[in-house]
C-alpha cells in the first residue's frame, strides 16, 4: 500500500504564542517549530500500515524550505521518502489542499493520512478539502483504522459529538487523525542518523501550475479578552458562600 | 447580498439546539450584507426536525429528504448542500462548528472552490468589507479574517452567538429534490455515550476533572457533585487519555469549547490547550493542590486544596443550601 502522509510544521503547542506589536503576526523568533500533533499520529499509523501491508509511506508539506527540519523527523520516525512542496509563505486551506492533490495524483497513492487540524491556525480543513477535490470518500477525526482483507476498503471508527461512530471508505480514501488513533514513537538515534540519506525532493510550487491566490485571508491578530482571574478563598465554605452571594450562580 | 442558508443539524430525528446559535450568526450577517436566512434540514423521516427549525425566526425552510441521507455521511451532505446552493444562488452557508460541521463543510468548500472560516465568533463590517473573527493558536490570538470569492462559508463557535429565539411565527417549509452521491462512503454503525446528564455543549454548570482525580472510580466522586448541580461532566485530556472518562468528555482546543455560567475545574493544572475550551465561561472556579497551576490565573475563585477533601465539604455545603 503506498501511503502519502501530509505534514505541518507549527510552532510548540506547550509554549503560549505572543503576537507582535502591531497584530500584523505572531512572533516565532523563540520559539521551535515542531511536526503538529496531529500530523505525528497520521505518520506513525502510515507507518504501522506499513509494517503489516508492506508498502511505503511518503511525507509530503507545502510551505516554507525550513519544513525540512519537521519532514526529516517523520522520515527519522521511519517514512521512506519525503517531498517539500516549497512555497515561499503559509497558504490557506483551498490552496494546500490543490497542491496536495497534484502531488497525490502524481504518486498515486492509495490512501492520504493526515492531521485533523493544525494547531496553529485550528482550521481542521485540508483534509476534507482534499477529499471532495480529488472526488475520494473521507474519514475524519479517525481513531480506529481496520483495512478489508482485500485492502480496497476500510472500516474507520471516528470521534464525534455524543460518542463514535464507523462508516466504510473504498481506497483510495483521505484518512484525518484524531489524538486517540494511537500512541506516536520516537525517532532513534539510528533512525535520525539514517534520515539524513533518505531522498526529500523539493519541488518549486509554480512548477505545479495552482491557482493559490488566497481566499482566506488573516488581516491581524489580536489578543483574546484577557480574564481578570487570580481571586482566592480560604475553604470551601468561604467558596460556597461567594459562588451563592457575589457570582450569584448557585 | 444573496440570502443565506443555514443547515441544520439534528440526530436521530431530534433538532440540535446548536443550530440555534448558527441561526444568530446567520441573522448577524443579513443584518451587515442584506438577504434572507433560509434553514435545510436533510434526512430521511425528518419532517418534525423541519417543523422545529421552521420556528427558528427563518424565512424558510427547505427539506431534501430520501433514504440516502438517513444516515448522515459528509459526501452526500456536502453534494445536495452543493445542489441547494446552486440552485438559490445563496451567498453564504453557515453550519455548526460541531464534529458535523467540522466534516462536511471543508468538503462542499472543496466542491465549490469557496472560501471556508472555521469556529468564527464575530462578524463586522469595515466600510464596505466584511471581517470575520476566529480564534487561533489554541485561543491565543484573535483573528481578523477576510473571505475572498464566494459563496461563503462559515462554521459558527456556538458559545460565540446567543441562541435565537424560538417560537413566533412558523416559517413554511418547502421540499427540494436533492440527489445523493457517497462517494464510497457507506455508515456502518454509532455507538452513543449514553447519559442522563446536560449535554456538555448545553450544560449551564460543568464539573470537570483532570489528572488530579488519580483514577476512574474517583469520577463518582465528580458525578455526586455534578447531580446535586445538575451539572454535565467534562474531563481535560490527560483524564481521558488516562482512560478515566470518555473521549466526547473532553473539553479543550482539541476537544469541546464551552462556555456555561459556572465551571469548576477538580485537580486540572490549566494547560494551554484545556483553556482554550472553557475559559470563556462565565465563573471559573478551580480545586488544586499545587498553588503554582496556571488555572489559578484565569479562576474567579481558586481554593488550593486537596480535592478529596475540598469536594466531599462542597457536595455536604451544597446539600445544606438545599435543604435551607
Amino acid at each position: 500500500m503506498k501511503i502519502l502522509v501530509a505534514i505541518k510544521p507549527v510552532p510548540n503547542p506547550d509554549e503560549k504564542v505572543k503576537i507582535k506589536g502591531d497584530g500584523s503576526g505572531i512572533v516565532l523568533d523563540n520559539i521551535k517549530m515542531v511536526v503538529n500533533p496531529f500530523c505525528e499520529i497520521a505518520v506513525e499509523e502510515a507507518l504501522r500500515i506499513r509494517e503489516k501491508l508492506t508498502g511505503e509511506v511518503v511525507v509530503v508539506t507545502v510551505g516554507p524550505k525550513e519544513g525540512e527540519q519537521q519532514v526529516r523527523t517523520a522520515l527519522a520516525m521511519g517514512a521512506d521518502r519525503a517531498v517539500l512542496v516549497e512555497a515561499g509563505t503559509d497558504l490557506d486551506s483551498l490552496a494546500v489542499a490543490k497542491v496536495l492533490a497534484k502531488v497525490v495524483a502524481d504518486e498515486k497513492a492509495d490512501l492520504v493520512l493526515m492531521g485533523k487540524q493544525a494547531v496553529d491556525d485550528d482550521n481542521n480543513q485540508v483534509g476534507q478539502i482534499l477529499a471532495a477535490v480529488l472526488g475520494w470518500p473521507q474519514a475524519t477525526f479517525a481513531s480506529k483504522i481496520e483495512f478489508a482483507a482485500d485492502n480496497r476498503k476500510a472500516n474507520v471508527t471516528r470521534e464525534v459529538d455524543g460518542g463514535l461512530e464507523t462508516i466504510e471508505v473504498a481506497l483510495p480514501a483521505v484518512v484525518t487523525t484524531d489524538l486517540r488513533l494511537n500512541e506516536p514513537r520516537y525517532a532513534s538515534l539510528p533512525g535520525i542518523m539514517k534520515a539524513k540519506k533518505k531522498e526529500l525532493k523539493v519541488v518549486p510550487l509554480a512548477s505545479l501550475g495552482v491557482d493559490t491566490a488566497p481566499r482566506v485571508k488573516v488581516l491581524s491578530y489580536a489578543a483574546p479578552k484577557q480574564r481578570a482571574g487570580g481571586g482566592r478563598v480560604a475553604d470551601v465554605a468561604e467558596l460556597v458562600s461567594k459562588l451563592k452571594s457575589e457570582a450569584k450562580v448557585l | 447580498m444573496a440570502d443565506i442558508l443555514v443547515v441544520v443539524e439534528h440526530q436521530e430525528g431530534v433538532f440540535k439546539k446548536n443550530t440555534l446559535s448558527v441561526v444568530s450568526a446567520a441573522k448577524a450577517l443579513a443584518g451587515l450584507t442584506g438577504g434572507e436566512v433560509d434553514a435545510l434540514v436533510l434526512g430521511d423521516s425528518v419532517a418534525a426536525v423541519a417543523g422545529v427549525a421552521a420556528g427558528t425566526g427563518v424565512r424558510k425552510v427547505l427539506l431534501g429528504e430520501g433514504a440516502a441521507f438517513g444516515k448522515y455521511l459528509a459526501s452526500t451532505y456536502a453534494g445536495a448542500v452543493a445542489q441547494v446552493v446552486k440552485a438559490g444562488a445563496y451567498g453564504a452557508v453557515f453550519a455548526p462548528a460541531s464534529t458535523f460541521g467540522k466534516d462536511f463543510m471543508p468538503r462542499l468548500s472543496g466542491l465549490l472552490d469557496a472560501p471556508l472560516a472555521s469556529d468564527i465568533v464575530g462578524l463586522e463590517k469595515v466600510g464596505d468589507a466584511l471581517r470575520v473573527k476566529r480564534p487561533m493558536y489554541a485561543g491565543n490570538a484573535i483573528g481578523t479574517v477576510e473571505l475572498v470569492g464566494g459563496p461563503l462559508l462559515f462554521t459558527v463557535r456556538q458559545t460565540a452567538f446567543d441562541a435565537a429565539a424560538m417560537g413566533g411565527a412558523k416559517a413554511p417549509v418547502e421540499k427540494v429534490a436533492v440527489t445523493a452521491e457517497a462517494w464510497g462512503m457507506a455508515f456502518v454503525s454509532r455507538q452513543e455515550t449514553k447519559s442522563e446528564r446536560p449535554e456538555l455543549t448545553e450544560a449551564r454548570m460543568i464539573v470537570s476533572a483532570g489528572r488530579g482525580i488519580k483514577a476512574q472510580e474517583n469520577f463518582k466522586l465528580v458525578e455526586e457533585l455534578a447531580d446535586l448541580l445538575n451539572a454535565a461532566i467534562g474531563a481535560s485530556r490527560a483524564a481521558v487519555d488516562a482512560g478515566w472518562a470518555p473521549n466526547d468528555w473532553q473539553v479543550g482546543q482539541t476537544g469541546k469549547i464551552v462556555a456555561p455560567e459556572l465551571y469548576i475545574a477538580l485537580g486540572i493544572s490549566g494547560a494551554i490547550q484545556h483553556l482554550a475550551g472553557m475559559k470563556d465561561s462565565k465563573v471559573i472556579v478551580a480545586i488544586n493542590k499545587d498553588e503554582e497551576a496556571p488555572i489559578f490565573q484565569v479562576a474567579d475563585y481558586g481554593l488550593v486544596a486537596d480535592l478529596f477533601k475540598a469536594v466531599p465539604e462542597m457536595i455536604a455545603e451544597l446539600k445544606k443550601l438545599k435543604s435551607a
